[in-house]
């Protein structure tokens, strides 16, 4: 019988043959899915990150995550597929198939998941997952408890809006409150920062120093959905494990001496001694970010970019898809003779105060073009070059809710800073600096 | 395992304090310790903060001694009067967010399977009824129905005990306590049914003034936890301040309660009998012989 239906071909009523069935057995050897995965070789970060020869790939954000974690040797993945995130996490389910994650499953939801990567970093295991905005927000509690506990692992977070009416739309505001959780906090521009800082950022998170959970962000859809070029190391080569032994706290696994934290929880009780206790293990929590910066220069080439700052009248200071609409905007600048630079952070956490100090010297004025209502970056660059600069402070122009940002928005604000000329986005409340009106500033800082 | 983490470096003897002394010398790592033998070594629980003549502390101290391996065992647990004692224990405790305990286990068993493969590293959760069944009850059921391989135990006192007294999930219906008025409106949650429809392998009910029987019962349930499915059991163990039990009378009251609405039960999978008549040698699971089945 089965003979006879492999010969007969399948037809539809039109009598056209039907090519949709599924094919006829194939009698070849069955490969193994994970033959590529097993050929891996581990080399050590410096040669992932610097020497290996690199072939440029065109792939959207999503799958340039997906790329970095199968070089990553991630032990332990854990996806919610949150409306709609990105296919990161489904596209490491993938990987996963192939024996490039050894272990992976689909979480309940965030609180969940975030919970379960606490474990598996406890265990000793190398942790990865990615969400955005509202499952962010969901998991913010298992989040914002990681740094503490001293759990190494790295979460994608692909921004997108949180708050009320509901929307998918991108808009980077669920960063403000990642960056007081203690974690470090990277901002990638575009795809071939989300490579490079997912792959760096599982290195830096588990130095003994640092030993801290790497939060890599990015604009949704902007960088997650859309394609770009992204330099890549061949598929051959991995990192070297995680070393459970390597961490500053000991790792759960009744092989090592439990940490004091995780064995009694002196912390709760309401006296000197626990108050004391917490407070010095949060100030070495900021402290271990504070020793971050060495590795983010070493492996990152510093926590921010300056370009054409030297002599430039204006600044514009920018993080995530805000730095590449601010890159055209300097080359349109330039065009019409206006001297302008671009200085694009990568790491908010730790924050590149010196950096922006030095660089900023000099400017007249700064412009903080961000896709958020709130301005967080702008809070940040004034608290950051306080008394350190004389620049008026643009804190805008802002898009959010899921705005694009034309590039002349940035122009403008440039154009009008300089001259003087009230700004058309820019209400003056977010204009910041020694020669405005402070009483204006205040409720700015304080209102927003 | 690494039974060094919990001996001397050498010349370093005299400089340990006593209890820790006592640990290694008197303590049950390597060793098969029960709980008919309390008093004759030295327990991984002993001293606590917990309120004078707390059924809780007894149940934990019981189920610490029970633990087939001491020595490879992390516990989980989350806010409540439980972990105030847990984390006292002289084994690793995790105490992590507000009812996240089984999705930290779930991460945490796999993690650790994934480094030491098939040598036993046993997770037990320990969280009181609202940290499992109300806070928590997402991850907890999950947990089940994923079949994570560990070991959940609810300290049932019927209540929020460490916060003050208001009604859980767990509360008999009619109870008045903060947050019930005019009495819980109501019944108890029934998590030993929702245990078994979510695929519990093993799932027992327990109330401590039986030493012997709780001890089997943890036994059995982490063992059965190692290779075969989630387990779960559900301990009475009740709070004596907010029910305003006399210390004196807390294991009458375990004992009526026992009696009247929280009998003994317990539920085996057929796969888990077989696992422990097999690997583990419990001879009133192994199969009947042949002559004996066609004579009954």
């Amino acid at each position: 019988m089965s003979e006879s239906l492999e010969t007969a071909v399948k037809t539809n009523p039109q009598g056209d043959p039907i090519t949709s069935v599924a094919a006829a057995p194939k009698t070849e050897v069955k490969k193994d899915p994970h033959a590529d995965a097993k050929k891996q070789r581990v080399v050590t970060p410096e040669h992932m990150f610097f020497e290996a020869p690199r072939t440029k790939e065109f792939i959207t954000g999503s799958e340039a995550a997906k790329e970095a974690v199968r070089r990553a040797n991630v032990d332990l993945a854990i996806a919610y597929p949150i409306t709609p995130q990105s296919e990161t996490m489904q596209l490491v389910g993938v990987l996963y198939g192939e024996g490039y994650v050894k272990e992976y499953y689909r979480g309940e939801e965030e609180i969940g998941v975030m919970a379960a990567i606490a474990g598996g970093s406890r265990a000793g295991v190398r942790c990865f997952t990615a969400t955005a905005g509202p499952g962010t927000l969901r998991g913010l509690e298992g989040i914002a408890s990681w740094p503490g506990h001293r759990l190494p692992a790295v979460a994608f977070f692909t921004c997108r809006v949180v708050n009320a009416p509901l929307a998918i739309q991108p808009d980077n505001i669920e960063i403000s409150y990642l960056l007081n959780c203690g974690m470090v906090v990277f901002h990638a521009e575009n795809q071939q920062d989300v490579f490079d800082f997912l792959l760096k950022g599982f290195t830096i998170s588990e130095m003994n120093d640092v030993t801290l959970p790497v939060g890599v962000c990015c604009d949704g859809f902007f960088v997650t959905h859309a394609r770009g070029y992204v330099r890549m190391p061949e598929k051959g080569i991995k990192l070297p494990p995680r070393e459970a032994w390597r961490g500053a706290v000991p790792v759960l696994d009744a092989e090592n001496p439990p940490a004091r934290l995780s064995r009694d929880a002196p912390v709760q009780k309401s006296n000197f001694m626990a108050y004391n206790i917490h407070a010095v293990w949060q100030q070495e929590v900021w402290a271990a970010v504070e020793r971050s910066r060495k590795y983010i220069n070493q492996y990152m080439g510093g926590l921010c970019t300056a370009e054409n700052v030297e002599g430039a009248d204006a600044i514009i200071v920018a993080s995530g898809s805000a730095a590449a609409q601010s890159r055209e905007a300097v080359r349109l600048c330039t065009e019409k003779n206006i001297k302008v630079g671009l200085i694009k952070i990568r790491s908010l956490r730790p924050f590149p105060t010196q950096e922006l100090r030095q660089l900023c010297k000099n400017a007249k004025l700064i412009v903080i073009p961000e896709f958020n209502y709130v301005g967080w970056l702008a809070k940040e660059v004034a608290t950051a070059i306080y008394g350190h600069s004389k620049a008026k402070i643009i804190a805008g122009p802002h898009v959010y809710g899921g705005q694009s940002m034309p590039v002349e928005l940035i122009v403008d604000e440039v154009e009008s800073g300089l001259t003087g000329k009230k700004s058309t986005n820019v209400p003056l409340s977010a204009i910041m600096g020694t020669d405005v009106d402070q009483g204006s500033v205040s409720h700015f800082m304080q209102n927003i | 395992m690494s039974l060094d983490y919990v001996k001397f470096a050498p010349g370093f003897e005299k400089f340990m304090p006593k209890e820790y002394r006592d640990m290694v010398e008197h303590g049950p790592f390597g060793k098969k310790t029960t709980v008919s033998q309390m008093g004759s070594f030295k327990e991984i629980l002993e001293e606590h903060p917990m309120c004078a003549g707390c059924a809780m502390t007894l149940f934990i101290r019981l189920a610490m001694i029970s633990f087939p391996n001491p020595e490879d065992t992390i516990t989980v647990g989350t806010a409540g009067c439980g972990r105030l004692a847990i984390s006292q224990a002289a084994i690793p405790f995790v105490y992590g967010n507000y009812g996240d305990q089984n999705g930290v286990a779930s991460g945490l068993s796999r993690g650790l399977r994934l480094r030491f493969g098939d040598k036993p590293k046993d997770v037990v959760v320990m969280a009181g009824d609202g940290g499992t069944a109300d806070i928590g009850f997402a991850q907890t059921l999950h947990s089940w129905i994923r079949k994570e391989k560990f070991t959940t135990i609810m300290l049932d006192n019927e209540v929020y005990g460490n916060t003050g007294g208001q009604e859980s999930g767990m509360t008999s219906q009619g109870a008045v306590l903060k947050m019930a008025p005019l009495g819980k409106k109501f019944e108890k949650m029934d998590m030993v049914g929702m245990a078994k429809v979510a695929g519990c392998v093993y799932v027992a009910t327990v109330v401590p003034n039986n030493p012997r029987r709780v001890e089997a019962v943890i036994k059995k349930a982490v063992l059965i936890a190692r290779e075969v499915g989630p387990t779960y059991i559900q301990a009475y163990t009740s709070c004596n301040i907010e029910y305003a039990i006399p210390t004196d009378k807390v294991m009458e009251d375990a004992k009526n309660v026992e009696d009247n609405r929280y009998k003994f039960s317990e539920y085996i999978s057929e796969e888990a009998k077989q696992y422990l008549a097999e690997r583990y040698g419990y001879k009133e699971f192994l199969p009947k012989p042949a002559a004996a089945v066609t004579q009954a």
